[in-house]
């Protein structure tokens, strides 16, 4: 298969990742779901300082989001590929933000209907 | 007496675009495996942004702390995300090893890619095992496809069933809109694990076979290993919204 790809560079990292590289990936992504479970067995369900809701949701969506950004960025070595790929695989997620907001808004529509006309009546 | 002017036309183009090269410098299979990825996290991201559409719709919600709470062997409740915690690290160990395996095929390495291999596929395989317990534990508490524990009991007893997994009002289609949606995601993700496993077995047997040594290069498992850190990064995604929010 390879002798059809002559133009391009095979097997031979232009930069990226060496192995001293990874296990500090791997200590970062530990260390944020450390934090995670942290907030959520220690402060929320153990201790009872921060009450679930709207505001730990948000600081578990951003540690998740982080988390993301580290396994594809460095895993999977999008960080070094050419600026055009980046943005040819990650542009087509606005439309993924663009659905989270419309099921939002639909969500928000069916909590008040189902209120005043529930589907089973318990 | 000539003056030799270049003109512009004669000029020779070298940017990324201007052909002759690969613009992007990727071999074909890995643009493409990038493409399907894309397109499967749009299907993970539709199931996820329901699932929290449903959540966001009803009146109340399933405690998830009240329903995963059991250590498989050790206890059957009281200890909300240890399980689940155990799971997602021996996770993101296997995603480790794979770009162990994907470092190591890069300085042609063989003996190395067949150790990390393995550890990845040992790692898909624990993680699998994890899983098929917590379904059991769920499914033994009554939560299934299109049922959840109050499911055929009688009007009046519902409430009473329901109460060990809600922290707030009460709901039987809440319940059972979480016991679906939780059995369809993790189903559907444990699927995509599986295959995972699969391939990284088929590329084992590929490098053990030395089929890359005669290739001159160890891009397939580079490739694969992309598909097995998309399932990582997806399971990162449920990890959060159906056992920590």
């Amino acid at each position: 298969m390879s002798h059809h790809n002559d133009n391009v560079a095979v097997g031979h990292e232009q930069e990226g990742m060496d192995k001293k590289g990874i296990w500090r990936i791997f200590f970062i992504l530990l260390a944020l779901t450390a934090l995670e479970f942290l907030i959520a067995l220690g402060f929320v369900h153990h201790w009872g300082i921060i009450q679930k809701g709207m505001f730990v949701n948000v600081v578990y969506i951003i540690l998740t989001l982080m988390k993301a950004y580290y396994i594809v960025a460095y895993f999977m070595h999008l960080k070094f590929e050419k600026s055009g790929f980046i943005v040819t695989c990650s542009v087509a997620f606005i439309f993924i933000i663009y659905f989270i907001i419309l099921l939002l808004i639909e969500g928000g529509f069916l909590a008040g209907a189902l209120q005043s006309h529930p589907v089973y009546p318990h | 007496m000539s003056t030799t002017t270049v003109s512009q036309l004669d000029k020779v183009k070298d940017g990324p675009w201007n052909g002759g090269k690969s613009p992007w410098n990727l071999e074909y299979g890995k643009i493409m495996i990038w493409f399907f990825l894309v397109s499967d996290a749009f299907t993970f991201s539709a199931f996820l942004i329901y699932y929290g559409a449903q959540k966001f719709a009803q009146p109340t919600w399933i405690d998830a702390d009240k329903v995963f709470q059991s250590i498989p062997f050790v206890t059957d409740s009281g200890q909300p995300l240890v399980f689940v915690g155990i799971m997602t690290f021996i996770l993101i160990m296997s995603s480790v090893t794979t770009v162990l395996a994907v470092d190591a095929g890069h300085r042609n390495q063989k003996q190395e890619v067949v150790k990390w291999m393995m550890w990845t596929i040992l790692g898909g395989l624990m993680f699998l095992g994890c899983q098929a317990l917590e379904w059991q534990h769920l499914h033994h508490q009554g939560f299934w496809f299109g049922r959840n524990p109050a499911t055929g009991a009688e009007e009046s007893a519902i409430a009473e069933i329901l109460a060990p997994y809600f922290t707030k009002d009460i709901s039987y289609t809440a319940a059972l809109q979480f016991s679906n949606l939780f059995f369809t995601i993790t189903g559907f993700h444990g699927v995509h694990v599986s295959i995972g496993i699969l391939l990284n077995i088929i590329v084992l047997s590929m490098t053990l076979n030395n089929t890359f040594e005669r290739r001159g290069t160890y891009l397939m498992v580079e490739k694969v290993g992309l598909y097995w850190h998309f399932v990582d990064l997806v399971w990162v995604f449920v990890f959060t919204f159906f056992y920590l929010v």
